[in-house]
């Protein structure tokens, strides 16, 4: 362990570590524009300048390695002499347009500035300007503020693995962008956002919306995937005004996907403010107690077996519980929170979670992907896996769609075949996975959506216990599933699942059009078949005017994930708990408190009076819930799945347009235009792209 | 930097000729395997020479593709170097110094005079597409300050008089003599040997005389 002498202080640290690094650990901040700890060392700002004894110069202490002995002064006039002459060279040409930059309050270079500015400009000559480059509907450019710190190019190419940002030019004339005027193709692409230093790359929907010291800003969970990314919401009154990544190096490190990011647009739209009560076949709006009566009336004399209820995928748990527990009150079994139609039950847990979790990915050494397009369906547990298989001796192989997920990988077949091969041992791919010391397997919904799920889930568990990937000595578990619905694990965990002789979502659809089940509460479900539905009374539940809504016959307006305080379990099992940043609009309440409202007027009260209740509710129904927030309890293996053929068709994912998944992101302008250029960057594409 | 606008000029498609093909290969197995990226520098210049002396886009796709490179790696390349031409350039891509040495020495003037002879200004290209203008920064041969570069040879010691010469004899279809344009040999003192004219002993020849 290498001891360096920093300001006089000796510290001892990590070999490996660079100067910069190590002055962070002895608690000195020094500044910095290109560095970052995330990505690769580029070292071109000079803003980091330190005075090395025995170093005829300043050094960057960024790109400089720690060795023994060493003694660093960061503090000196001379180091803060540098500093000045390198901040004076980066704001030559940086225009000094503050007032009108939309970093204005939280750049770097502004803050960086009032440190090591000089108060005028020495600078007589002319600035240079750069043309703005397009980069598609999510990154507005502002490229004469660029100072070339290259931290999204290396973004781009590390991180996002679409390598299409770059320096073109030399010297006085270097620029970034992408040559071939062309929009990103990265779901992670608004994270360069957060990296621009300046206000070169700024987000374009929240353009001149708001100012960082206006927001209130709340810490939250995301509900647009599967994987829970931390997240901080933005808000000024009644509006959300943006969504930014919040640090958790278990779940999404520190980036979030674009639908993450900007579908907060899509939450001021279609957005369901008043109940309403269709009369005469037209939705008319009307108050609570109308609404209650009317859905009183229709409940009326209907037997539990007659009546049905879905959970959709943005649920949260306080409301899936609250109407399971008055599902069992009105004594109908038929509920179910898999509107996909996904073959998993809740009998083990193990067999619906992504059991690795997202950090446990750095561990493994072999992968295989089944029925699943991670870059779409979860892109942050993408990044990971890209994460992982830079750090180089991770074989890839797929069953399912060939898409590019921006690595490499060893496509094995599209669909059950050729996992059957790799199930009986016979596929080349299986002794990779054996040989492996910790493989894994991910398998998607895009396999277990379908009739055979249960089987192909069958297979995944043998060719999961075949090739060691659940090991009992360290508590290796291989096996994953990933979910694709924020709802999902929760409502697996809470049992909201058909109970004795109840029927699932394509049994109580089947049932509807038969007219054998009477009434259907949906809560927030809108990726059903509505037509099925036929004859039957249709409660909505939810926040946006989807396709649910339009077939409803009484609508309740409930509070979308940014207004509400509610707990959400991603797919690895990690329960966490999301805030309200805002209200929700208008008349619209929080769900849980809607079906507790309800099930008075219904005369079946239920016991829960406070949040508090239910979540004790939740944490008796299943003790998960119990150990508190941000937390995964590691499932004990057992059965799942069942034995049986499967069907030769081939996987395919779920997510076919990434931008719009949920009645959010459909509703949302920004993510409308996302899809718009994504279809033109994708006619370009070819087969070779992967 | 963007990509030149004018679409016009841009061929669809490049692939190297089969003689080309063998080059670059041979370029590429100069490095050892999966560095096969070094070869961008090498490749692009047979790609320029093969296409009249500029690098399409096509071309720089090409060469990505050979080398396994993403395209934006190759153009970062590509424009970053003064010697990739990203547009059609004429017959005679006529390079004038502009740098300290060759601007104190008048590179001023000659350029002025390519300008008259030619009736193009820098970065253009004459109507006829024999030739175009355009400066550089230092060709590394100050000593015969002010220079230019057309195509692969240099003219050196130029003044107005000997600049428009030039371009007049290329005009004609001649190939005018490269080198010092003045009456001295290579780099030796323009106003003849100072030093080292004799042997010491008065042996008689200069040095290299013979």
């Amino acid at each position: 362990m290498p001891t360096l002498t920093i300001d006089g202080r000796e510290v001892e640290v990590e070999p490996g570590l660079t100067v910069l690094q190590a002055c962070e650990q002895a608690g000195i901040e020094i500044p910095r524009f290109c560095y970052h700890e995330r990505l690769s060392i580029a070292g071109n700002c000079r803003m980091c300048l330190v005075e090395m004894e025995r170093a005829p110069k300043p050094v960057a202490s960024c790109a400089m390695p720690v060795a023994d002995g060493m003694v660093i002064h960061t503090n000196t006039p001379g180091v803060q002499k540098a500093r000045r002459g390198v901040m004076e060279f980066l704001l030559i040409n940086h225009p000094l347009d503050c007032p009108i930059c939309d970093q204005g309050g939280e750049c770097d270079l502004q803050d960086q500035a009032m440190a090591y500015g000089f108060d005028r400009s020495r600078y007589r000559e002319s600035k240079r300007a750069v043309e703005d480059k397009d980069l598609g509907p999510l990154i507005k450019t502002f490229m004469t503020r660029c100072i070339h710190c290259t931290r999204c190019i290396r973004f781009a190419t590390e991180i996002a693995g679409v390598p299409e940002l770059g320096a073109t030019g030399r010297g006085e004339d270097m620029e970034v962008g992408t040559y071939v005027e062309k929009a990103l193709t990265s779901e992670l692409s608004g994270n360069m956002i957060d990296l621009c230093p300046v206000g070169a790359l700024t987000s374009a929907p929240y353009a001149f919306a708001a100012r960082s010291w206006e927001l209130t800003k709340i810490e939250s969970v995301d509900v647009m995937d599967a994987v829970g990314s931390n997240i901080r919401v933005d808000s000024r009154g009644a509006e959300v005004m943006r969504v930014l990544p919040r640090l958790n190096e278990d779940v999404n490190e520190e980036w979030i996907s674009d639908k993450t990011r900007f579908a907060c647009d899509g939450l001021k739209r279609q957005r369901l403010d008043r109940p309403y009560v269709r009369r005469d076949g037209r939705l008319e709006a009307a108050t609570w107690a109308e609404a209650f009566s009317a859905i009183g009336q229709h409940l009326k004399g209907v037997r539990g077996k007659r009546i049905a209820a879905i959970a959709g995928d943005l649920a949260d748990c306080e409301s899936m519980m609250a109407l399971k527990d008055l599902m069992a009150k009105l004594r109908s079994p038929n509920t179910d929170c898999r509107q996909d139609g996904a073959k998993l039950d809740g009998a083990c847990r193990a067999g619906y979670l992504f059991n690795t979790t997202i950090a446990g990915i750095e561990q493994a050494d072999a992968c295989l992907l089944v029925g699943t397009d991670v870059r779409r369906e979860a892109s942050i547990i993408n990044a990971r896996l890209r994460k992982r298989h830079l750090a180089g001796g991770y074989p890839v192989g797929v069953v399912g769609p060939q898409v590019d997920l921006t690595y490499d990988y060893q496509h094995l077949g599209d669909g059950p075949e050729a996992l059957e091969q790799i199930a009986a041992g016979e596929h080349a791919f299986a002794k990779v996975l054996g040989r492996a010391e910790r493989p894994m397997l991910i398998v998607g919904m895009g396999a277990l959506a379908r009739a055979d799920g249960a089987q192909v889930l069958a297979t995944a568990r043998t060719i999961a216990e075949d090739c060691g990937m659940v090991q009992d000595t360290g508590g290796w578990n291989g096996f994953n599933v990933l979910h694709t619905a924020a709802a999902r694990v929760g409502g697996l965990d809470l049992g909201f699942l058909p109970g004795d002789g109840g029927l699932d979502t394509g049994a109580i659809l089947d049932a509807a059009s038969a007219g054998a089940v009477e009434v259907v509460y949906l809560l927030g479900a809108d990726e059903i078949d509505m037509d099925s539905l036929g004859k039957a009374f249709v409660i909505y539940q939810g926040h946006h005017g989807d396709a649910g809504a339009e077939r409803a016959d009484v609508i309740l307006p409930g509070a979308a994930y940014t207004e509400k305080n509610a707990t959400y379990v991603n797919t690895e099992g990690r329960v966490q708990q999301g805030r309200r940043a805002v209200y929700p609009p208008g008349e619209a309440r929080e769900d849980w408190t809607i079906i507790r409202a309800l099930s008075e007027v219904l005369g079946r009260k239920l016991p829960v009076d406070t949040r508090d209740d239910v979540r004790a509710r939740m944490a008796e129904v299943n003790p998960n819930f119990a150990a508190g927030p941000d937390t995964v309890e590691t499932a004990p293996w057992g059965a799942f799945g069942t034995d049986g053929p499967m069907d030769p068709a081939p996987f395919r994912t779920p997510v076919a347009n990434f931008y719009m998944t949920d009645p959010i992101s459909r509703a949302s302008v920004t993510m409308a235009a996302c899809a718009d250029a994504l279809a033109g960057a994708q006619g370009e594409r070819t087969g070779t792209d992967g | 930097m963007s990509a030149p606008n004018d679409a016009s000029a841009q061929p669809r498609t490049f692939a190297f000729t089969p003689e080309n093909a063998k080059k670059a290969e041979a370029a590429v197995a100069a490095y050892p395997k999966g560095r096969q990226a070094s070869a961008v520098l090498a490749l692009l210049d047979l790609a320029q020479r093969q296409n009249g002396g500029w690098l399409p886009r096509a071309a720089m796709d090409a060469v990505a593709g050979i080398l396994d490179m993403p395209p934006m790696r190759v153009y970062e390349v590509a424009t970053f170097y003064n010697m990739y031409n990203l547009k059609p350039v004429g017959r005679h891509h006529i390079q004038v110094c502009t740098n300290v040495s060759c601007w104190l020495r008048g590179s001023d003037d000659v350029l002025a005079a390519c300008r008259n002879a030619l009736g193009i200004d820098l970065g253009e290209t004459s109507a006829d597409g024999g030739f175009t203008l355009s400066e550089t920064e230092c060709l590394g041969a100050c000593v015969n300050a002010p220079v230019m570069m057309i195509g692969g040879d240099y003219y050196e010691d130029l003044d107005v008089g000997t600049a428009t010469a030039i371009l007049a004899e290329l005009k004609k279809g001649g190939t005018p003599r490269p080198g010092p344009q003045s009456d001295r040999r290579a780099c030796e003192p323009a106003g003849g040997l100072t030093t080292l004219t004799g042997w010491s002993d008065g042996r008689g020849d200069k040095p290299g005389a013979s």
